[in-house]
């Protein structure tokens, strides 16, 4: 039975209606509100290529039922910065060039993102912590350390 | 696709380059496949080799489009090219629009393939824009009623030297306008396509764009999630499907239960001979029904032989094909004549392309013609294979390519976009085929696994008089290299098309020069011809890494049999200049203090042991040396990569930082492929098939320094980076274990379990 649920997605209200509330956040997000950020990956909660904020913390929206998400703040990568309105995390991304396929961007950037808002200056052990259950398939590891840590040398 | 480089130039024109101090923060919205025409470009209908039209078009707006037939597989190739066109052409970068593997406006150039980009395409097209600029500086001769010789161009503008006010611009010569001028072309097509102009090329002392690090026009669209990939593309009444693998290899649907799946919105069964999907109009419902479907399988017995074992396999099978590359002198005569012999067998895994999203393909089959979205890399070759699979005329397929996943290699894109070219035909539909992560893993074509067989024969003063290298394996193209035979798809091999397997392996170049001297190659046949979930193809530096893991680690045991430095015994038997300058500069670099392989000046029962080792390869006209420093935790037998050195030679370098930043990210790749990542089965299907069973790199395992450092050439022509530096790792890495610990491991992965029992066994 088709279900209407009501999602808070970058500050703005969204209703879809759903088939099945098991459905993960991800597929409401691509496939109803086409948000296209999150990525899949694997649907295992496994690369983080799905990943979204849920009240400000990280969650991978492929592992994470829509109805269990009703009423709280989801944050996506589009939320997250604009080219007019680019979170400092997405000025050091390009600044250092991070990227080389960039599927798996959206993880990264928004663990990193979720890391400078608890912590402002993390330390490189701090960031590889926050990295550490991310998959990037083109290396590019090193260099998203680099990006967080030109954010935080210039807090 | 179109690849605007003036993406960002509504902002601040210098922030092009890096270290310009601009900040770079904004990108148009952007959806070239949407906006593409449907058919060639109106000034170039018909697309022809021989015309320079087909090759690069100037518009009104001053833009310029750059017909790339091949493609960007995410490490910025765009770039390097739109600066090379640019440069010849004497236009700004920011004006190159770069148009990639769409087969409506783009020849066959054969696609990512061999890191020939820049080498081949690239040089190509720098003698199409010269040949542009010559006929455009020719026209604008007779407007200004001129002499060539007295004419300046500067950014597209043809002036008078002497008198700059007179002008006229390439687009008010030419815009949207055809050149309808002949070039040079060689008569074939993919790889091996080329074409020349008439005019002369630029020297590199000229060059003002070629040579800068002009920053990448696709990374700002990814950073704000901006950049379609085949996976984001909604088509009016598209469904959404999903493919039906069977549980054991080689299993054929028998029965299918449509009524199992009864209860799910929309969803709906396509069975296609033995080809099985389940479709729905919402992407959830159809992965509801995947899980759902109940089918009856037929019995099969595939019968393969233990993961751990098919070493033993590939040592006892059948040889189908046994090739010498190089020989000179008499290796057995050598052998005999030897004071010494030594021999070794190394042994490289099965891997999986393992891509970071799993195949997303889409195809659009109507009436009157097929359009395919697709990120493979070899775009013209899919829509070859879609129109053998339908049985379509060719001129009817379109493959438009889209940026999307690293493929490295041919993945699976090519197979997805062939299953949803098969079920938009049954369905009258659009589709959308998105594997599962399972399916990536277990179902894409693989990259063999080896066996280096190694012998050498050193004379009574530790000279090198014989050496002999034969590795055996899988062919190399079970299936071919591209998806363009309906037989090269798992869709086709599931519709019946006869198949087209080849037997083929091949030997890296090597510089080393010895008397009496064999290399070649054995293949065995494949453990399941049709629909393998184990089927062989191309995987990124597809016989580098299995090979010169052995070919490299058995040099330094030659070195340590011969009393001498492992990079002093590499620089006594290379002789090319920039062989030896690319050892010498990684050796340097790294500090490199020369010893006789294993240290002795450690305590060998510390609990961390810390060596170096190195590995040099020549692919073509590309010099590489690699360091690596480990530390070997010997409690564990965990071996931790702490710093690898890489001195780069590729001749003339494009863009400094995208070609510094394409060998950082391939030593890190080859670092998983070294340590970690290897394909597991067991006789009825493969079982690592998510992210712990097929286990990748991950941030605390990759080398926290890696140092690049590129020696520049620019008299020398391009030849090639984009992945032949990681098929050094493995030996390298397993050098520096050695020189650390005295043990050779002869395996790979370095897995901390296989590493604690040969320190053991020692």
């Amino acid at each position: 039975m088709a279900k209407r649920v009501t999602l808070k997605i970058n500050n703005r209200q969204h209703d879809i209606e759903i088939d099945d509330p098991e459905m993960p956040l991800l597929y409401a997000l691509r496939d109803e509100i086409g948000l296209n950020n999150p990525r899949f990956g694997c649907g295992l909660g496994q690369c983080g290529a799905c990943t979204v904020h849920i009240d400000g913390r990280t969650a991978r929206s492929c592992s994470i039922s829509v109805s269990a998400v009703e009423g709280l703040e989801i944050t996506t990568l589009h939320g997250l910065g604009t080219p007019e309105k680019p979170h400092p995390l997405q000025i050091a991304w390009i600044e250092e060039q991070v990227n080389q396929c960039g599927y798996c961007i959206n993880g990264w950037i928004m663990e990193g993102a979720a890391l400078l808002a608890r912590n402002p200056k993390p330390t490189e052990k701090e960031a590889r912590a926050a990295f550490s259950t991310l998959i990037c398939r083109c290396g590019t590891h090193n260099a998203a350390l680099r990006a967080v840590m030109r954010v935080s040398n210039q807090a | 696709m179109n690849e605007p480089s003036h993406i960002l130039a509504n902002l601040h024109r210098r922030a092009f380059l890096n270290g310009a101090g601009a900040l770079v923060v904004g990108l148009a919205s952007h959806d070239a496949w949407a906006q593409t025409p449907s058919a060639a470009s109106p000034n170039n209908p018909a697309m022809l080799a021989t015309k320079l039209d087909s090759y690069l078009a100037i518009k009104a707006d001053g833009t310029v489009d750059v017909f790339y037939g091949a493609i960007d597989g995410g490490q910025g190739l765009a770039t390097s090219i739109a600066q090379m066109v640019a440069e010849e052409l004497d236009v700004d970068f920011a004006r190159i629009v770069m148009v990639m593997g769409d087969s409506a406006r783009t020849l066959n150039m054969g696609g990512a393939s061999g890191a020939t980009g820049v080498s081949r395409r690239g040089v190509m097209l720098m003698s199409m824009a010269a040949d542009a600029r010559r006929i455009l500086v020719e026209r604008a001769a007779d407007k200004l009623g001129a002499a060539v010789e007295k004419l300046g161009v500067e950014d597209g503008v043809v002036f008078l030297k002497a008198e700059p006010a007179r002008r006229v611009s390439f687009a008010e010569l030419i815009g949207d306008r055809s050149f309808g001028s002949d070039v040079k072309w060689n008569g074939q097509w993919g790889n091996a396509h080329s074409a020349n102009g008439m005019a002369s090329v630029k020297k590199p002392s000229e060059y003002k764009v070629v040579g800068k690090s002009f920053r990448r026009a696709d990374l700002a669209r990814k950073v704000f999630g901006q950049q379609d990939f085949p996976g984001d593309i909604k088509l009016p009444g598209m469904l959404h499907a999903r493919m039906v693998r069977p549980p054991v290899a080689g299993a054929v649907p028998v029965t299918v239960d449509e009524s199992s799946i009864g209860q799910i919105p929309d969803a709906r069964l396509v069975r296609v001979k033995d080809l099985i999907a389940v479709v729905a109009a919402k992407e959830w419902n159809a992965i509801r029904a995947l899980r759902a479907l109940k089918v009856a399988w037929s019995t099969s017995i595939p019968n393969f032989p233990d993961h751990d074992r098919i070493h033993d396999h590939i040592r006892s099978a059948a040889v189908t094909q046994r090739t010498i590359e190089r020989e000179n002198g008499d290796v057995e005569d050598g052998l005999r004549s030897a004071a010494r012999i030594l021999s070794a067998e190394y042994e490289y895994p099965t891997h999986s392309h393992a891509s970071m999203g799993p195949a997303c393909g889409i195809a659009d089959v109507r009436d009157d013609g097929v359009t395919i979205y697709t990120s493979t890399q070899k775009p013209h070759y899919a829509a070859d294979g879609v129109a053998d699979l339908l049985g379509v005329p060719r001129e009817k397929v379109r493959a438009i390519w889209m940026y999307g996943t690293g493929s490295y290699g041919r993945n699976d894109q090519g197979d997805a976009t062939a299953d949803a070219a098969v079920l938009s035909k049954a369905l009258g539909a659009p589709v959308r085929v998105q594997w599962m992560r399972q399916e990536a893993l277990g179902w894409d074509p693989k990259g063999t696994a080896a066996v280096n067989r190694l012998r050498a024969g050193l004379d009574a003063n530790g000279e090198v008089i014989a050496y002999e290298l034969i590795s055996k394996a899988f062919s190399r193209e079970n299936v071919a290299t591209n998806e363009g035979r309906a037989a090269a798809t798992l869709a086709g091999q599931l519709l019946g098309f006869p198949l087209e397997p080849k037997n083929t392996f091949n030997i890296p170049f090597a510089s080393y020069t010895f008397p009496h001297n064999r290399v070649g190659w054995e293949t065995i046949a494949p453990l399941m011809d049709r629909a393998s979930p184990l089927r062989s193809t191309h995987l990124r530096d597809p016989y580098g890494p299995p090979i010169l893991f052995g070919s490299e680690s058995f040099m330094d045991e030659i070195a340590v049999e011969a009393g001498m430095d492992p990079v002093e015994f590499r620089l006594k038997y290379l002789k090319h200049p920039r062989d030896i300058e690319a050892v010498k500069i990684a050796a340097e670099k790294a500090g490199w203090t020369p010893r006789v392989s294993p240290r002795n000046d450690i305590d060998r029962s510390s609990e961390v042991l810390e060596g170096r080792g190195i590995a040099f390869r020549r692919h073509f006209d590309t010099f590489i040396g690699v360091v690596v420093e480990v530390r070997v935790h010997r409690k564990t037998g965990v071996v931790e990569p702490t710093r690898i050195v890489c001195a780069h030679d590729c001749g003339l370098i494009v863009n400094p930082e995208t070609l510094k930043h394409v060998i950082e990210r391939q030593l890190v790749y080859g670092t998983g492929r070294t340590t970690v990542e290897e394909l597991t089965w067991d006789q009825e299907k493969v079982t690592s098939v998510d992210w712990i069973s097929y286990p990748v790199l991950h941030m605390e395992h990759v080398p926290p320094k890696i140092e690049v450092h590129l020696i520049d050439r620019p008299e020398a022509a391009p030849s090639g980076a984009a992945e032949m530096a990681l098929g050094l790792v493995p030996a390298a890495m397993g050098n520096a274990v050695f020189d650390a610990t005295g043990v050779r491991l002869r395996r790979v992965p370095f897995t901390a379990s296989r590493v604690k029992a040969a320190l053991d066994r020692a």
